[in-house]
């Protein structure tokens, strides 16, 4: 129901502005902290108005924490999570709605639970797994007694290695399977008529040709969701880069923030850090204000 | 064009029966409607054809190959859907070529036939438009080009007017009758509509709970319902039935009396209304009028027994409900039915004629 009166119209619009204030406050603040000096950032209370430093520290902080490289690391890094989460979750969304095979559910469920253990909770297995991804099978090997016939009978031992860390496949291969992402595109896909599917069959379309034919191109505004979503939260990845890139030509944006926070014992030059902080925030944002304009026009005009 | 052959085709859903053996030939070229109410199985059938259903017993033979294993795209059907069940994101034209694209015929080719059959079907001007853009006939149309390009031995049809307006539906029917007589090829088409069924057929099949009740021209099943449901299925307003006897002799009485049960089937155009009540006449008292423009459909009742009676009239004074009149059942208008098979009961023509 839509109610127009005056009054209304004006308390809504101030709920509105001071939601906006409100999400915009902490950036104004980091905004105006990055445009002060070293003695203005750390005077109390820190004075509400922007100073004249602003590029300068914007340009120390680009140097000190090295955020050139680090800035295209994390683009390859956040680009490859989102595409290849966007790829991923479309075949495996295309397996369980439209083919029936044994133990179907099993494999749906599967991807329903992983829902419930996010890399937080399962950080370790799954470093042990980056730091040789044929672990699992090396245990196999060596629990079955493989390995030691196979070194009774020749002398060599199988020893399966192959890391991935410090690198981006590293980086990036954990982090692609997506459970919201394959549930998004499977409740889109459930509201397309069977008869398309059938219409594909009879023009001779196999599935993989339906596929690329039919069901990508109509999913063009999920998959442009679903990207913009999860380059942004591949961005904001703090804990596994962390982790997998011991070296620092791996690291990643984020991570790098870190070099920019003062020391205990060091100077306090928030300044700086202030500015890394709003470098680092621009590519996201770059990203959601470019893939907007895709889907709310994708939202708009629906065709169906 | 080809020949297509049913033979003994069941089908069952997790072991539920839905199409008990069904037996119909279909020759070159011929047009051949599958009439039914919804359930009847016809769809199934249809669909078992074009290879999007699995046959579960039973065998289907298209130009006399054999091809219950075969996928959709060896058999050689073209389909048209209810929903038409074009691809939103294609263009018009993208969407009739898609069929030659994925048989990998190239681009300039592709391009000539797409405008061959576009300009056939009247959607020249349109081959750049997306379907969300058409109306119901045009989306229609691309969907019938679509099938055509491939220059199927047999084209199927499932309800594919049901979604169009009346005015439409009629207009479109015509078009799939001309479109038949010039391509000539083998087509099947699916309808609950009797009226589209009449129309379009050269033969129809009148399928009831999987199987089939009657084959033959529409005049054929009109005039001879090979059963009582036929009978009551075909036709509008629906044919009358009454419960009566059938003596030794021949002679037929409504209601109870000597000789064996039957039922008495009279379609409501062929109850005469006489000016007055004379011997042999009944009396029917009309409780509700229908206005048909040409005519008037009257509800009512004869004693205990309910009838429709259709006044074929569009002047003279209208007859209101309450009123009675006096009507006339001639005997060569009586369709006979056993009781327990519903089956027709075929009767020498002297014994129809005497009264």
């Amino acid at each position: 129901m839509v109610e127009r009166s005056p009054i209304l119209n004006v308390v809504s619009q101030l709920v509105l502005f001071l939601g906006l204030l409100s999400v915009l406050l902490p950036f104004a603040i980091i905004a105006i902290a990055a445009s002060h000096d070293l003695r203005t950032v750390n005077e109390v209370p820190m004075p509400l108005t922007p100073g004249p430093y602003f590029w300068d520290n914007i340009v120390e902080a680009w140097t000190r924490a090295d955020l050139g490289p680090k800035i295209v690391n994390s683009i390859v890094f956040a680009a490859g999570v989102a595409l290849g989460k966007v790829f991923i979750a479309a075949l495996t969304a295309f397996s369980i709605v439209y083919f029936r095979y044994w133990g179907k559910m099993l494999v749906f469920w599967a991807i329903f639970i992983t829902l419930m253990l996010p890399l937080e909770v399962r950080i370790v297995p799954t470093y042990a797994v980056a730091a040789n991804v044929l672990s699992p099978y090396q245990a196999l090997l060596d629990l079955t007694g493989i390995t030691w016939v196979v070194q009774q009978a020749t002398g060599i031992q199988i020893a399966l290695k192959w890391g991935l860390l410090n690198s981006y496949t590293g980086l990036i291969l954990p982090l692609v399977a997506t459970a919201t992402g394959t549930f998004l595109y499977r409740q889109f896909f459930l509201t397309l008529p069977d008869e398309l599917t059938e219409a594909a069959r009879m023009d001779g379309a196999g599935a993989l040709r339906f596929f690329f034919d039919v069901l990508l191109p109509l999913s063009k505004t999920n998959m442009a969701a679903l990207g913009t979503i999860m380059f942004v939260w591949a961005w904001n990845q703090y804990l596994w880069p962390l982790l997998v890139t011991t070296d620092a030509a791996h690291g990643t944006a984020v991570t790098q923030l870190k070099e920019l926070i003062p020391q205990i014992n060091g100077s306090p030059d928030w300044h700086v850090a202030m500015a890394g902080t709003l470098i680092v925030m621009l590519p996201p944002l770059v990203v959601v204000i470019f893939m907007q304009r895709w889907f709310v026009r994708g939202l708009v005009a629906t065709e169906k | 064009m080809a020949e297509v052959q049913i033979r003994g085709v069941h089908k069952s859903y997790n072991k539920v029966p839905t199409v008990h053996g069904i037996d119909l030939t279909i020759a070159h070229g011929e047009f051949v409607v599958l009439l039914g109410p919804s359930g009847c199985g016809k769809s199934t059938l249809l669909r078992m054809i074009a290879g999007l259903e699995e046959i579960t017993g039973g065998e289907i033979a298209i130009d006399g190959q054999v091809v219950n294993k075969l996928e959709p795209r060896e058999r050689g059907c073209a389909m048209v859907f209810q929903n038409y069940a074009l691809y939103p994101h294609m263009t018009v034209a993208e969407n009739i070529g898609y069929a030659l694209k994925v048989a990998g015929m190239r681009k300039a080719e592709r391009r000539a036939k797409v405008r061959a059959v576009a300009q056939s079907l009247g959607l020249a001007e349109m081959l750049e438009r997306k379907p969300g853009t058409l109306s119901g006939g045009q989306r229609q149309r691309v969907a019938i080009g679509r099938a055509m390009i491939r220059e199927p031995k047999v084209f199927l049809f499932d309800e594919p007017l049901s979604n169009l307006d009346a005015k439409l539906r009629a207009q479109m029917r015509i078009e799939i009758r001309r479109l038949h007589q010039k391509l000539g090829a083998t087509s099947v088409f699916v309808t609950h509509d009797q009226v589209e069924a009449m129309t379009l057929a050269d033969r129809l099949v009148v399928l009831n709970q999987g199987r089939v009740e009657q084959i033959g021209t529409p005049t054929e099943v009109y005039r001879r319902p090979a059963s009582r449901f036929v009978a009551g299925f075909i036709g509008a307003p629906a044919m009358n039935f009454m419960d009566g006897t059938m003596a030794k002799d021949g002679r037929i009485a409504i209601g109870a009396g000597n000789g064996i049960p039957v039922v008495i089937g009279v379609r409501p155009d062929e109850i005469k209304i006489v000016d007055a009540p004379l011997k042999g006449t009944l009396d029917f008292e009309i409780e509700l009028v229908e206005e048909l423009g040409t005519g008037q459909v009257l509800y009512g009742r004869s004693g205990a027994l309910e009838m429709t009676v259709m006044r074929n009239a569009n002047g003279g004074v209208l007859p209101k409900p309450g009123e009675r009149l006096a009507v006339k059942i001639p005997m060569a208008a009586v369709h006979l039915f056993e009781v327990e098979s519903g089956r027709r009961i075929d009767l020498p023509p002297t014994r129809l004629a005497a009264e």
